[in-house]
């Protein structure tokens, strides 16, 4: 049984005066131990609201969550806040994009980590201080003793990210969401903090839902990849399989669009048209209809079911799939 | 000639204390002693990390910023001493298009008056009808409906915003257009239709770039010269393709090693050169080679003490590194491991760096003492100075 298993996950915000907006429209995947899952797509895919509402981090207020997640034989949309703050920080951690935010400015670095570890692991004085170097020493920061007694301003973008890195692996969850750790910081820094996640994985079995726009880092990372479109899951399959065969329109489209560094100069990008903006509800048919080469009637008869046109288990969300020519059915 | 030279450029901001801001206590070298050419209808792409200088030295090009040191010769007219109200007529010839097109688009204004707005400022364009023609067709050119004139910036989508940052330059028919992160604000299936678009521009116009990024890939597709900077400093230029053939200098190894590849055949087969620490702060860089800090092959002499010049390796192929004959024979060898596991045991590193720089007394203790005065770092300056300042004793 997966660690971490989404079925149909659909969040829907209902502000008052305002058409109830769909950011998430039946999302389904799974986690296993020791895996690293990816959900990858542009801007306003509804990644970042995918992970709040795993984590129960979304207003209660004006949100309608529909869908289940199991994590470890419990349903995370359905239980009480108190439970929910028990499993966030023990077994469930996140890290964000900006660990400013996710870090209190006017609190040191240090007590921030002792509080997590003396709430979780019940650590306390000396022994919680001595855990938090060491953490900290894990993640790469250097004089960590120092480091504890500092706050969060005067680390830099790379450091910052470690330490929420470290209070977050404090008390060795089983599942840690990583919503683009790393879009904020310079690539060589980038490098160190892909392969402290990959360290992370490899060593305590963690679990990882790395979210992400960039497709190099998903190549790089993850062993089953989600690409998210307009809220939906629109192809998911193996990483290897994936990027081999990418067979939904908007998948092929986006790996054909991304300038490679190990392409001959030269070599001309095909972008996808339109952008994000032309989309249809996916109630009517396929939300990347607009914008599609692929585009025929079928594709406005509500949503296209996901299908294996492939291989098995890499499901495609498309009516009219990219398969090599000798494939497609005359 | 080439038709922009740029000849030991330097911009250095002053850092100011006191109560008033008066009194000069350092500088920020943003920009230390850039030379690079670009010639007509290519581009030049530069790229590096952030905080290495890169606007900066783009911004000092269109004399934004005031010039510390050095010529911007400019189809044969050295900018850098140019009075002003002569400034003006060479400030239509080059153009720059911003990262944030709306944040530099006024949201009060529609397309027609932004776009008419500079052509009036430069006497192009006989009268109003004449501009809206000139208008219609430029935004055709850059893929924009010509009922985009009537309609205001918030309208249109991060991508078609970006067109009419594009549009705005061309209307004043330049020759050179500097490119300040023209698509790393745009998702992925968008930032291909502007490169794109930039491209055909300069097929089509004989257009001269300067391309600015972060993003090597972005970079490498669209430069015929690649210039790479490492705090205020050029390390390395080549022609695209053999840079990314041979990359010579250690920190263009890094920072290519680290640029993720959308395939995970080559991602797996890669080898990463993970390096030390953070960036220095350009307040306060290291001595001799800039790099010296975190490279991973800095030796015992010179690195700490003399600073590279980038000297031309054969082929036009520009290094600035003691050793990059001896690197390329692997006739001296890495001095700092650089997988994860040793990256991350920092402390040994930080002892075994000192080590390297001993015998020099200064270098070794200068970012040392920096530690103890964050004050030194500019009030106006970003809030990202104080912790780079922070980072430089680690090594
Ligand atoms: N609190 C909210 N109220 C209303 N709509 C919201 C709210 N939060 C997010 N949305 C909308 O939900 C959609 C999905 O947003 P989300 O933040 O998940 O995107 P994302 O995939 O994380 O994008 P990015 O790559 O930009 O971070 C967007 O259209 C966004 O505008
Ligand atoms: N007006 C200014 N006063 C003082 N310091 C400045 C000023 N403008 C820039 N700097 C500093 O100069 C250095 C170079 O900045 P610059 O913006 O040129 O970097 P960049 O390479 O463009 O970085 P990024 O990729 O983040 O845009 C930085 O340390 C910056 O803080
Ligand atoms: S369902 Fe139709 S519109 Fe949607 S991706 Fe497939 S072919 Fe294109
Ligand atoms: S001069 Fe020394 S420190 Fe600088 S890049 Fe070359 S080997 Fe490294
Ligand atoms: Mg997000
Ligand atoms: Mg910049």
């Amino acid at each position: 049984m997966p660690l971490l298993s989404v079925e149909e996950l659909s969040v829907t915000f209902t502000a008052r005066g305002r058409k109830d907006a769909t950011a998430v429209d039946g999302v389904s995947f799974d986690v296993d131990q020791g895996q690293v899952v990816g959900l990858v797509g542009e801007s306003g895919c509804g990644k970042s609201v995918t992970s709040l509402a795993l984590m129960g981090l979304l207003p209660r207020k004006g949100v309608r969550i529909g869908g289940r997640a199991e994590f470890d034989g419990r349903n995370l949309l359905g239980i009480s806040e108190r439970k929910l703050r028990d499993l966030r920080g023990s077994q469930l951690a996140m890290i964000f994009q900006d660990p400013l935010s996710s870090l209190n400015p006017v609190v040191p670095i240090g007590i921030q980590v002792t509080e997590i570890l003396q709430r979780h692991r019940g650590l306390k004085g000396e022994k919680a201080r001595k855990e938090a170097a060491s953490l900290l020493d894990r993640v790469g920061i250097p004089d960590p003793d120092r480091r504890l007694k500092e706050y969060p301003h005067q680390l830099s973008g790379g450091m910052r990210q470690r330490a929420l890195i470290a209070m977050a692996v404090a008390c060795a969850p089983r599942l840690l969401i990583a919503d683009e750790p790393t879009t904020a910081l310079d690539v060589t820094i980038q490098a160190q903090i892909l392969e402290l996640l990959k360290e992370l994985v490899d060593q305590e079995g963690t679990a990882l839902l790395m979210i992400t726009h960039d497709l190099g880092v998903v190549a790089g990372l993850c062993d089953e990849v989600n690409v998210l479109y307009a809220g939906r899951a629109v192809e998911s399959a193996g990483r290897r399989e994936l990027f081999a065969h990418p067979t939904h329109p908007y998948a092929h489209g986006l790996l054909g669009s991304i300038p490679r560094l190990d392409a001959p100069r030269g070599e001309p990008l095909r972008p996808i048209r339109g952008s994000i903006n032309d989309k249809i509800a996916w109630a009517d048919g396929c939300a990347f209809a607009p914008r599609c080469d692929h585009y025929t009637l079928e594709c406005l008869t509500g949503t296209p079911e996901l299908t294996e046109p492939r291989a098995t288990g890499h499901q495609v969300r498309c009516v009219n799939p990219v398969l090599p020519q000798a494939e497609v059915p005359a | 000639m080439s038709l922009l030279e740029l000849d030991g450029v330097k911009v250095h901001f002053p850092v100011k204390k006191g109560l008033f801001f008066d009194r000069t206590v350092g500088h920020v070298y943003a920009v230390d002693g850039v030379s690079l050419s670009v010639e007509a209808g290519q581009t030049y792409g530069l790229v590096g990390e952030s905080g290495c200088g890169k606007t900066t030295l783009g911004r000092a090009v269109l004399r934004l910023n005031d010039i510390t040191d050095g010529a911007v010769v400019f189809d044969g007219t050295d900018l850098a001493k140019l009075p002003s109200e002569e400034m003006r007529a060479f400030r239509r010839r080059l153009q720059m298009v911003f990262q944030d097109p709306l944040g530099s688009l006024n949201p009060r204004q529609n397309i027609e008056s932004i776009l008419a707005e500079g052509m009036a400022a430069h006497n192009i364009g006989k009268d109003q009808a004449e501009r809206r023609e000139k208008i219609k067709e430029i935004l055709a050119k850059v893929g924009l409906p010509s009922n985009a004139m009537s309609r205001y910036p918030h309208e249109f989508s991060g991508g078609q915003r970006q067109r009419i940052g594009i549009a705005r330059a061309l209307v004043l028919e330049p020759d050179v257009i500097i490119c300040d992160e023209p698509v790393s604000a745009l998702d992925v299936s968008v930032q291909a239709q502007v490169i794109n678009l930039l491209e055909e521009l300069q097929e089509s116009l004989g257009l001269t770039y300067l391309v600015i990024a972060h993003d090597l890939a972005v970079v490498r597709h669209i430069s015929d010269v690649i210039g790479v900077m490492y705090l205020g400093g050029l390390v390395e230029e080549a022609p695209s393709d053999a840079l990314y053939a041979g990359p010579r200098h250690p920190y263009t190894k890094a920072l290519m090693s680290a640029v993720p590849v959308p395939d995970p055949e080559v991602e797996d087969r890669r080898e990463r050169i993970l390096l030390h620490g953070d960036l220095p702060s350009p307040a306060n860089p290291p001595a001799g080679c800039r790099f010296h800090t975190r490279c991973p092959w800095v030796q015992e002499t010179k690195c700490a003490t003399e600073r590279p010049p980038l000297l031309d390796t054969g082929d036009g192929h520009k290094v600035a590194c003691h050793f990059t004959a001896e690197i390329e024979a692997g006739t001296v060898k890495q001095t700092l491991a650089t997988g994860i596991e040793a990256v991350i045991s920092t402390e040994a590193v930080a002892t075994e760096a000192v080590e390297v720089s001993e015998g020099d007394a200064e270098t070794a203790d200068a970012p040392v003492k920096k530690e103890e005065e964050p004050a030194t770092v500019p009030a106006q300056a970003d809030a990202g100075e104080a912790e780079r300042a922070e980072e430089s004793p680690k090594a």
